[in-house]
């Protein structure tokens, strides 16, 4: 059957490289509405903050910011502006299968619904799970841990950049030009340059690479203030939970992130310059791709569920009123994932042939990990027993998750023994078990933190009415969501399919749809209460411990002054913030000294524009900007290390004045 | 209200009604029995400690909440103790060691390498499987025949699949029957299934491959022999040949393709799949890799680069439409490249190359 | 043990100096990117024998001048100890002599990379001929784009230091960029090894 479409033929113009009209696509009228919408949306925001006068205050107050409190903040705002991109992505994808039973074709064809899956996948799990957890850290950590900013403050803001420059490239590709159709994983020989001709492939290698620099650095920059920047006296077995998991999480982005640069790049190469590394010919290896990309992304699945169950282990502990329960064995269980989580990777090709003991290592090794899992969970129930439980909203995402985790976690584990896998791998089972623990998970968790440290950054409270709505909506939501998609797992459904011939299968699809329609209510109802709790913030004043918190960011101000601490803390024992109030420690009111503290730079946003052009002029072989942009970033890098005055010193009046606004503890 | 209700009503019939068929749960071949059961097995084990903490989840928030009457049995002092640390270790890994046991013994049992012979269900049938873009076809050595996207087998009697895939990677699925394997280009899998009961059992691709994937679906026909010799007389009476040719003919990029059949097949074609040279003047993978073995084909082996080169041929569009690029010319392009780099530099050169793709 | 009575919270008596984070942090860098290297010896091994009826090793390298390229980095290496030598007694004059030797000795070694790959693509061994040199090309092309990149920093290194002397700021980033120039060496001791030694052999 030949198709009525072709791809617009390859030209090369040494202007525009192999970009041409032929590849805006203005014939698709969902593209067309959608890029209406974000252009009066975009254009109405401009004319608000010029109106408003705004600009001055955005660009010195956020995007040259080296404050990680600031940064923390902005990688939030990027979670949830690209949550709501992914989330369309989902709806249009539940509809399309909601519809195309039997025959019917539903209404997106394979080329733009195939596009449709990668962009989910690949939105979802680098632009916002990523950013949300890597927000939280950015936030949180460094307060925990009693310093005032992280080890290396401009390498922060570089890293935030470089990943809102990969984010907007992705977002660019719906608009000119297409996306991957190859799965959020790109498993070659079907992601090379002769299965995927056109620049979707292309946007996917540089977004990924662009955000995955900034990734690795900011791991890199988070391990170094971890081991580096404490109060004095804390030991590392002193540490917070959540700050015991931000640095096993960096270790993990450090170790595993550079394999995915690799490989990223060496299908790159194989797209780019003949190389053979992938292809079917010449001595190419397909496999060794898989193999490689695994051995990133398991670790990458434990580096999105790691902080989260740090950001559990805070809340269960304040919420019920009591120190985590068994604090070390948390921190030699988050050990042990660490460690598995690197001999697990197999686990996920079971069924590409390799020899039962193979398979049978794998899969005991993916068992054994439940098993300290598995441990967390008892000591956050644990933490409960005995203990006086408030059920705050941040609370009730917290017994959500236990409950929908330790299914996923279930799931997870079936999926783990090999001659189940052959039955249920690449299944709906599989999409089902996924979501569950990392919507269960991740989702959750961020939903937690954003409620239970909104009070710290802004100094109100979130609205209780909208936080519970939001959070029923998206506990009903999931289930009917994801509970039809594990039956249709075992009916033998295969996930990625644009239409199916089983009519039987329509009505789990529907209920699916309707399931995505309810966590869209609760996404709605998460915006409604920015809204809500913006719009009545003076009433909703709390103070600097709203919480009856244990941990030392509670020992701020809310919204914690720039420095943070207006002293340096002497700290032994765990729960430093506890310690305090048991001593009615209150801060001197006077006698502060100037601090120290890093200069904004435009430095980081700078280069990360230029990467997002070099990215851009590489998709669509613009060469002559890409040499540009790629010695503009390399020129501008160097400059920068020429400014050796990066520092300043708070003077002591401003301290003053500051710490008499509103005084901590 | 009550709109919701009929809603919900018709839901449930539309399940009741909709005769969906849990294949996993309910296969009608002895290799998905045994992975249902393990999947049952597991499920169970699992459920000895997912149930009480379920249970706990729930209820340890309700009974310790704040603003119970009787807060007495507050302890903010307790976080550690060794009886139930054992307990939190100890019974997950009880249950980690039974499951470990049932997976190593059932991931040996059914190896998907490993023939059905133990069954001593009669004479296997081999079939050799290759994912098209985007068919499957089914090629029966034994009796030289094959089919586009119908798969005909033995009830009863095991099938010895060996895999193999034209361009891109796929799986072949038969949830029915059991698991699945991947199919891979230059490379050759193993799958032994069997059916145990009569009937027709839906087979896909259950690895996303491009535009037609969705359709890369097929009728898996468990016959008695009697219908199965039948089927075989029936396709070899009316097909029509499968050689060097037709094969790459049908190779080329199709969505939705029918159901055919080809009377007879060409000796070793499967052999020249697998080992990407049912072209002409390609070199097959087995034959280079013993050259690799002995140090490749030296200096004056680089002009040879065409005859190694496959996927270039295959270059499709995101449409699945192939697009005709020249053969790779290595030599004659570096040689190009440095006696006149400018030529190739310039927009002319490229533009000279990219015109000729039709 | 929150609640022993140990815990305790005070202002610290002195201005807290917290030891600069910049060594620990380029030695996780590092760390990093040996990993990116890992990665790319293990494609070479994987792939280092799919000649595809191409050149193999031995009709390629010539281990006369695979030697000469590692002697040059080698000495660079003991250059650039020696600058650090001279740094560490605050002799700047000699700590930039050492340096430009360095550099120079490193931009010796990338020259003949850069004509060994010239060549090997002149002839048509390019990395598009085989996998065997898709993955050469990537693993010892990433070490000479590394080289490269060291070079770059200490010639913007050198001007620093001519412009501020040997400060602390600039003693930091000398001692980063010596991790940095030595890690590289020992990077190619492996790609020397693995690639060149045992193939010849």
């Amino acid at each position: 059957m030949a198709n009525a479409h072709v791809q617009p033929a390859e030209t090369f113009s040494p202007i525009f490289g192999r970009l041409t009209l032929d590849w805006i696509p203005y014939h698709e009228p969902i593209l067309v509405a959608t890029f209406a919408g974000v252009a009066l949306g975009g254009l109405a925001v401009l004319i608000l903050m010029t109106y408003f006068k705004l600009w001055g205050p955005l660009w010195r107050d956020w995007v040259v910011s080296v404050d990680h409190k600031k940064i923390g903040i902005m990688y939030m705002v990027l979670g949830f502006v690209m949550l709501v991109r992914g989330f369309a992505d989902a709806l249009m994808m539940r509809a399309q299968q909601a519809m195309a039973a039997g025959g019917s074709e539903g209404w997106l064809p394979p080329h733009h619904y195939d596009q449709v899956f990668t962009a989910h996948g690949v939105i979802m799990i680098f632009f916002v799970a990523m950013p949300f957890v890597t927000g939280v850290m950015n936030y949180v950590m460094p307060m925990q841990i009693g310093a005032r900013d992280v080890a290396f403050p401009f390498l922060n803001n570089f890293s935030f950049w470089m990943t809102v420059s990969g984010a907007l490239l992705v977002n660019i590709s719906l608009f000119v030009g297409e996306f991957a159709r190859v799965g959020w994983l790109a498993f070659p020989p079907l992601s090379g340059s002769s299965y995927s001709t056109g620049p979707g492939m292309d946007y996917y290698l540089w977004a990924l690479q662009i955000a995955g620099i900034g990734t690795t650095l900011s791991g890199i920059n988070l391990i170094a203030t971890v081991l580096k920047m404490r109060a004095p006296g804390m030991k590392l077995m002193e540490m917070p939970i959540f700050t015991w998991t931000a640095l096993i999480t960096n270790v993990l982005i450090v170790v595993a992130f550079p394999v995915l640069t690799a490989t990223l790049a060496l299908l790159t190469l194989d797209r780019y310059a003949d190389f053979h590394f992938f292809t079917n010919d010449f001595g190419g290896n397909a496999m060794m791709y898989i193999n490689l990309i695994w051995i990133w992304g398991h670790p990458e699945v434990y580096i999105l569920i790691i902080p989260c169950f740090g950001i559990f282990s805070e809340i269960v502990s304040t919420f019920s009123g009591k120190p985590i329960f068994g604090y070390k064995t948390m921190v030699w269980a988050t050990a042990c994932i660490m460690v598995l989580s690197f001999v697990v990777w197999l686990h996920h090709f079971f069924t590409m042939g390799s020899g039962a003991s193979v398979n049978t290592f794998f899969g005991i090794t993916t068992m054994i990990i439940s098993i300290p899992t598995g441990v967390k969970i008892f000591n956050w129930l644990f933490t409960m027993y005995k203990g006086r439980v408030r059920l705050e909203v941040p609370m009730l995402w917290t017994i959500g998750f236990l409950v929908t985790f330790t299914i996923g976690g279930m799931t997870g584990v079936l999926l783990a023994v090999p001659p189940v896998d052959f039955q249920l791998h690449n299944t709906l089972f599989l999409i089902a078990h996924f979501h569950n623990v990392i919507i269960g998970g991740v989702v959750f968790a961020v939903y937690a933190a954003v409620s239970y440290w909104w009070p710290k950054a802004f100094g109100f409270k979130m609205s209780d009415k909208w936080g519970k709505r939001s959070f029923w909506f998206w506990l009903t939501g999931f289930y009917f969501a994801f509970m039809p998609l594990y039956a249709l797992g075992l009916m033998g459904v295969t996930r990625r399919m644009n239409s199916y011939p089983d009519a039987g299968w329509q009505p789990y699809f529907i209920v699916a749809g309707f399931g995505a329609l309810l966590i869209l209510m609760g996404i709605l109802c998460t915006f409604m209460n920015f809204y809500v709790s913006i719009r009545d913030r003076n009433e909703n004043r709390v103070g600097n411990d709203p919480w009856d918190a244990r941990t030392l960011e509670w020992a701020t101000q809310s919204p914690p002054a720039p420095y943070n601490f207006p002293f340096d803390l002497q700290v032994s024992g765990r729960e430093a913030f506890w310690t305090m109030k048991q001593q009615g420690f209150t801060w001197p009111k006077d006698n502060f000294k100037p601090i120290h503290m890093p200069k904004g730079t435009a430095t980081g946003v700078l280069i990360s524009a230029l990467s997002l052009a070099f990215g851009f002029a590489m998709v669509w072989y613009i060469w002559w900007l890409a040499i540009i942009t790629f010695v503009g970033m390399i020129g501008l890098g160097i400059a920068h290390t020429f400014n050796y005055k990066r520092d300043y010193y708070i003077p002591v009046d401003e301290v003053a004045a500051t710490e008499a606004k509103g005084a901590a503890v | 209200m009550l709109r919701l209700r009929t809603l919900l009503l018709a839901l449930a019939s539309a399940f009741a009604l909709s005769g969906c068929q849990y294949h996993v749960l309910s296969p009608q071949g002895w290799v998905g029995d045994q992975q249902r059961n393990l999947l049952i097995i597991s499920t169970l084990l699992m459920l000895i400690v997912i149930i009480p903490v379920l249970i706990m989840a729930v209820y340890f928030p309700l009974k310790y909440r704040a603003d119970r009457d009787d807060t007495s049995d507050y302890d903010p002092t307790f976080e550690h103790s060794n009886k139930i640390e054992v307990v939190i270790w100890g019974v997950p890994i009880l249950i980690i060691i039974a499951l470990g046991y049932f997976t190593y013994v059932y991931t040996h049992r059914l190896d998907p390498y490993a023939p059905l012979d133990h069954l001593e269900a009669g004479a296997p049938v081999e079939v050799q499987a290759v994912s098209l873009d985007w068919k499957w076809l089914f090629i029966y050595p034994e009796f030289g025949v094959a089919s586009v996207n119908e798969l005909a087998i033995p009830e009863g009697r095991p099938v010895n699949f060996s895999l193999t895939s034209s361009t891109v990677m796929n799986t072949l699925s038969i949830p029915a029957l059991g698991g699945m394997v991947y199919s891979m280009a230059g490379m050759e899998t193993k799958l032994h299934l069997i059916a145990d009961e009569t009937g027709t059992f839906p087979g896909r691709s259950a690895h996303y491959s491009g535009p037609g994937f969705s359709h890369m679906t097929f009728d898996t026909l468990s016959m008695s022999d009697e219908d199965f010799n039948a089927w075989i007389t029936d396709v070899k009476a009316k097909g029509a040949t499968l050689d060097r040719t037709s094969y790459l003919e049908l190779e080329k990029p199709t969505i939705d393709e029918p159901v055919r059949y080809y009377g007879s097949v060409e000796d070793a074609l499967f052999r020249r799949i697998v080992e990407l040279c049912v072209e002409d003047g390609k070199v097959c993978m087995g034959h280079m890799m013993m050259q690799d073995e002995l140090g490749g084909g030296g200096i004056e082996g680089i002009p040879n680069a065409s005859a190694y080169s496959y996927d270039r041929a295959r270059t499709i569009d995101g449409f699945g439409n192939l697009i005709e690029l020249p053969d790779v010319e290595v030599k004659a392009f570096h040689e190009a490249f440095w006696n006149d780099p400018d030529a190739i530099c310039s927009p002319d050169f490229v533009f000279a190359e990219k015109k000729n793709n039709g | 043990m929150s609640h022993s009575p140990t815990a305790s919270v005070s202002i610290a008596q002195h201005e807290v100096h917290h030891e600069s984070p910049t060594p620990i942090g380029f030695w996780i860098y590092l760390m990093s990117d040996c990993i990116i290297f890992g990665a790319l010896f293990a494609t070479y091994a994987v792939l280092g024998g799919g000649f595809a009826g191409g050149p193999g090793p031995k009709d390629l390298f010539e281990p006369g001048f695979v030697a000469i390229e590692t002697a040059l980095l080698l000495f660079s290496s003991i250059t650039f100890g020696l600058a650090m030598l001279q740094a560490d007694k605050g002799k700047r004059d000699g700590t930039m002599m050492w340096l430009v030797i360095t550099g120079i000795l490193g931009a010796g070694f990338i020259a003949m990379e850069i004509y060994e790959f010239h060549h090997l693509i002149h002839i048509g061994a390019g990395p598009d001929r085989s996998a065997f040199l898709s993955s050469f090309f990537a693993l010892v092309g990433t070490h000479g784009l590394h080289v490269t990149g060291g070079i770059i920093w200490l010639v913007t290194l050198l001007s620093q230091i001519k412009i501020h002397g040997l400060t602390g700021a600039n003693m930091r980033r000398l001692g980063a960029l010596s991790m940095f120039w030595h890690f590289l060496d020992l990077i190619w001791i492996g790609v020397f090894s693995f690639v060149y030694l045992v193939r010849l052999v």
